[in-house]
């Protein structure tokens, strides 16, 4: 029987009763008594010199507070980069500076150059339309490899050229690898490329801006994944406004996928202009806007090298990659390629000698950072298309060339810096095996092929780093913030509780998931606990919601606080029976002394707490709240195995995903009916990139593919019925609930299958196709299939 | 985008030569153009409303004429700034030779697009381009030398006035 209530249930989600019914609290919801709203003039060029910018007719239009420029924020911090990289030779990336407003230059389409505040939003696009503007325009780099070229135009012209770092890891590994791949005695090259990607939630991001003059208080109200992380960025060393000054609030939250993390320049716009302008100052984002101002995500190109020895044994991974950074450095870009990308390149495999070589490149671009993944997609899906090409070259079952070379033994120290605790890929690739009705498939191929279709299985394998922290070791990486999580625990005297997260929901159901382990862990209902988050004002101090940590790493703060809680709770009641307090047990909101009929009421103690008539107040403090901060030991490793099944037509080259089976070990679950939403979702941003996505510049950097008639989303017709399972479980050994995390597995562990599902289809028609790009459009198909 | 075509007008090589030249003509032939000063010399200004696809914006820009071999041969250079809709800039290099019906007009046309136009559309930018300078070389052949006969004007109308059938230009030159 699956449990009803506690950990392992699946209550429906208390979030969904007002997500569904139109009465969530979005940042855009938020309207301010005398607010004025402001538009942002964007560039249209992808790099040039601003030699005028005239606002003087814009500022007589009707409506008009006022007209900034980047003068008006000259003295003002730049954008700072929370993650310092280190390149090759010891040197520290090449770090530009990136201002609220333009100065000087604008250097991708979309960078903002003044920004309009009006009484109504019309009238502040209309008067942006009056400001007169010269911008002589530059040539443009949008290539990477161009960019790189001596005399390529300089996106800036303080750095040495568009380099901003170049990455060896491990650097002490290169010789050894080289010399292993020219004695290997097969080698498998690939030459690839993750494209482009815009994150698209369904909230366009908003931020309003306020200032109280009689106290000198700031709000900033905004689309953030970690309202703490902006308040600290923009505070220290944007706006220079102390903590206590500011206050950052993210309410409801329309989706996140990482491009909601970091720190933008309209959030500081608005905060700064409120104070400028003593009224509290709105923005909204169009989708168009969206478009040219979110971080993008991905923009890697590949080539990666594996090579086997005669028995088909991995023994060396040799990478060279170029990143796209885009115009600026976003807040946590040079991360991404890297130690989000570099670490996971041993993926599920025992492979020794790994170098990845990482050069992140400045284009005149939108700012490329995370999105759902981060890193971890581009390494999973360069790995696990070698390791089906080597496995087509040599002519052995891809299955059974993964399964050979499979980590068996955990904890596993990989050459690449990290150690997995837990895991079992055999045990996910059988769960796989078995609900993909792998022994089906030759029938499935062979109706296809009847009805004229050329139908094709592919299988991946994936293993992320999750539950990001620990803080001591991604401080030696670079982060230039620690990454633990903190919960306050706070007890009513009448016993509900209310749990102060520095996680942030988004999407994710904490609201639902996290009550779970409370009530689980007291013994009491789960309508008794609720989750407060997205408030400076009323959370502690905690680093937000990415990488799929909320569950591992603010989960386990939450526990760490509970337990404060029941052992003070233990102590309360040892007094209330008069009994030892190594005696008292806890078990379904009771408290008994061990070996007697005696016992008190969970809420007879917090009344006891809060009312303490009858309370050991010599030993004792009264209240029942508690708060912890949790950093834990090691990432997480959530593993797992998929497999996309496709048919594709001849004729036109369209793909259709016929099946797509994901096997995942998340380690202990906590409620099975969000995890499986979570790996649905991510399932359909995988597709989504592998079939249908891709942004698009043109080589003037103009930006191709800013609305949905351009960038295409996958819908729902584009997608099949998932068939997906949780049920193959490692817990983490590290953290005290055992998990591991589950919200970016989908995004990472499907592109690969579905690619390999193409190129097995094609080959089944006896193409020579080892490769077609993302995303797999009718045309690239098509041009494939005529080889 | 790049393209090139040629047209065979029915008029002397001085004749076309002259009208490339006139403000009049070229205000009369920029497809959606409002408004246009200026001459050959300085450059003009024009104001021109186009719809690309979903965008519908007031251009106002300029047209400079450069690289001029005279009676032969010139550079048309136009870029137009459409506020909140983006840009777009064009050039295109026109060269004149004789022929037996009269004068070949041969144009090598390089256009860009910028800001929203580009975002929105891309798509169908090439179409609107190609479309753009037909319009822009038919409008001028028929200034030049009129609607060929009644019934056969690109629109399908026909004029029962008959002086009609001679251009606008024509009439004008003639007078």
């Amino acid at each position: 029987m699956p449990k009803d209530h506690g950990i392992g249930a699946s209550p429906k989600r208390r979030e969904d009763v007002r997500f569904l019914s139109g009465t969530g609290n979005y940042t855009d919801d938020i309207n301010l008594n005398g607010q004025a709203y402001v538009h942002f003039l964007r560039s249209d060029v992808a790099h040039g010199r601003i030699d005028r910018v005239d606002t003087a007719a814009a500022a007589a239009m009707p409506g008009v507070v006022r007209i900034f420029t980047g003068a008006d924020f000259e003295g003002v911090g730049g954008l700072p980069c929370g993650w310092q990289v280190t390149d090759r030779h010891g040197q520290p990336m090449a770090e530009p500076g990136h201002p609220v407003l333009a100065q000087g230059k604008v250097r991708h389409v979309g960078d903002p150059i003044a920004a309009v505040v009006a009484d109504t939003y019309e009238q502040a696009r209309d008067a942006a339309e009056a400001i007169e503007l010269d911008i002589e325009e530059l040539p443009a780099v949008v290539d990477m490899k161009a960019a790189l070229r001596d005399g390529a135009p300089k996106v800036h012209d303080d750095l040495a050229g568009n380099l901003c770092y170049d990455w060896g890891f491990v650097e002490e590994n290169r010789e050894a690898v080289d010399k292993a791949i020219k004695e290997a005695a097969h080698v498998t090259t690939l030459e690839l490329v993750n494209q482009r990607m815009v994150a698209n939630p369904m909230e366009p991001r908003v931020a309003v801006g306020d200032y109280n003059r009689a106290t000198g208080d700031h709000t900033l109200y905004t689309t953030s994944q970690n309202p703490h992380v902006i308040r600290l960025l923009m505070g220290a060393f944007v706006l220079g406004i102390p903590e206590h000054k500011l206050r950052v609030v993210a309410p409801d939250v329309g989706g996140g996928f990482g491009t909601k993390i970091f720190h933008y320049a309209e959030e500081a716009f608005c905060t700064f202009a409120a104070k400028a302008v003593n009224r509290p100052v709105k923005w909204t984002s169009s989708r168009s806007e969206a478009f040219m101002s979110d971080a993008h995500g991905r923009d890697h190109v590949t080539k990666i090298e594996l090579a086997l020895d005669a028995e088909n044994n991995f023994v060396a991974l040799r990478t060279d990659t170029h990143a796209n950074m885009g115009a600026y450095l976003s807040t946590f870009a040079p991360s991404v390629p890297t130690w989000l990308h570099g670490t996971l390149m041993a993926g599920n495999y025992k492979t020794p000698l790994i170098y990845v070589n990482v050069k992140a490149v400045f284009t005149n671009t939108v700012p490329v950072d995370a999105y759902r993944g981060a890193g971890r997609p581009e390494a999973t899906f360069q790995l696990e298309r070698v390791i089906d090409k080597a496995a087509r070259e040599l002519g052995v079952d891809p299955v059974a060339l993964r399964r050979q070379n499979f980590i068996t033994e955990f904890p596993y120290a990989t050459p690449v810096a990290v150690e997995y605790d837990t895991g079992d890929y055999n045990a996910t690739m059988d769960k796989l095996i078995e609900i993909g009705d792998f022994a089906g498939f030759a029938a499935r191929r062979a109706a296809s092929e009847a009805k004229g279709k050329l139908r094709g299985l592919g299988v991946n394998c994936y293993i992320e780093a999750c539950g990001i922290a620990p803080s001591n070791l991604v401080g030696q990486l670079g982060a230039r913030a620690g990454l633990y999580e903190s919960a306050t625990v706070r007890v009513n005297a009448t016993g509900g509780l209310v749990v102060m997260t520095g996680s942030h929901s988004h999407g994710q159901g904490h609201e639902t998931a996290f009550p779970q382990v409370i009530a689980e862990m007291i013994g009491i209902d789960e309508s008794m606990v609720e989750i407060v988050h997205g408030d400076t004002a009323n959370t502690p101090m905690g680093m937000g919601t990415y990488g799929s940590r909320s569950l591992a790493v603010g989960g386990s703060a939450m526990v760490r606080a509970t337990e404060k809680i029941i052992n003070k709770a233990k102590r309360i009641a040892a007094h209330l029976m008069e009994a030892s307090e190594s005696d008292i047990e806890l078990k379904d909101g009771q408290f008994s002394v061990a070996g007697t009929d005696k016992s008190v009421a969970w809420g007879d103690v917090t009344l006891a707490a809060y009312v303490p008539h009858n309370y050991p107040l010599e030993d004792i403090e009264p209240g029942l709240e508690e708060t912890a901060f949790y950093d834990p030991s090691n990432f997480t490793y959530p593993s797992g195995a998929y497999a996309c099944e496709v048919e594709v037509d001849p004729e036109t080259g369209r793909v259709t995903i016929e099946r797509m089976t994901a096997a995942d070990d998340f380690g202990n679950i906590v409620n099975p009916m969000i995890v499986s939403g979570q790996v649905h979702g991510g399932l359909a941003q995988g597709i989504g990139q592998a079939l249908l996505e891709g942004c698009v510049y043109d080589e003037n950097g103009q930006l191709l593919s800013a609305s949905y008639m351009d960038y295409a989303m996958p819908r729902a017709d584009d997608l099949p019925f998932y068939t997906v399972d949780h049920s193959c479980v490692t817990p983490c050994t590290h953290n005290p609930l055992g998990v591991k995390g589950c919200g970016e597995a989908g995004a990472i562990g499907s592109p690969p299958s579905v690619v390999n599902a193409v190129v097995d289809a094609l080959q089944s028609a006896g193409r020579d196709v080892t490769h077609i790009d993302m995303p797999l459009s009718p045309a690239r198909v098509w041009a494939a299939l005529q080889g | 985008m790049q393209m090139n075509e040629s047209r065979e007008i029915a008029a002397p090589r001085a004749q076309v030569w002259q009208a490339l030249l006139d403000p009049e003509v070229l205000k009369k032939c920029v497809p959606g153009c409002q408004e246009m000063t200026g001459s050959a010399a300085d450059g003009f200004e024009a104001t021109v409303v186009q719809k690309v696809g979903p965008v519908k914006a007031t251009f106002k820009g300029s047209v400079t004429i450069s690289d001029v071999v005279e009676g032969e041969s010139l550079t048309l250079s136009g870029e137009g700034k459409g506020g909140a809709a983006g840009f777009a800039k064009g050039e295109a290099r026109v060269t004149l030779a004789d022929s037996d019906a009269g004068t070949i007009l041969t144009y090598d046309v390089e256009a860009k697009v910028g800001g929203k136009l580009a975002q929105l559309g891309s798509r169908i930018i090439d179409g609107f381009a190609k479309k753009m300078a037909e319009q822009f070389f038919s409008s001028f052949q028929n200034a030049v030398e009129g609607p060929a006969e009644p019934g056969e004007t690109p629109d399908g109308e026909t004029d029962g006035e008959a002086p009609a059938k001679k251009g606008w230009l024509k009439r004008l030159v003639s007078n």
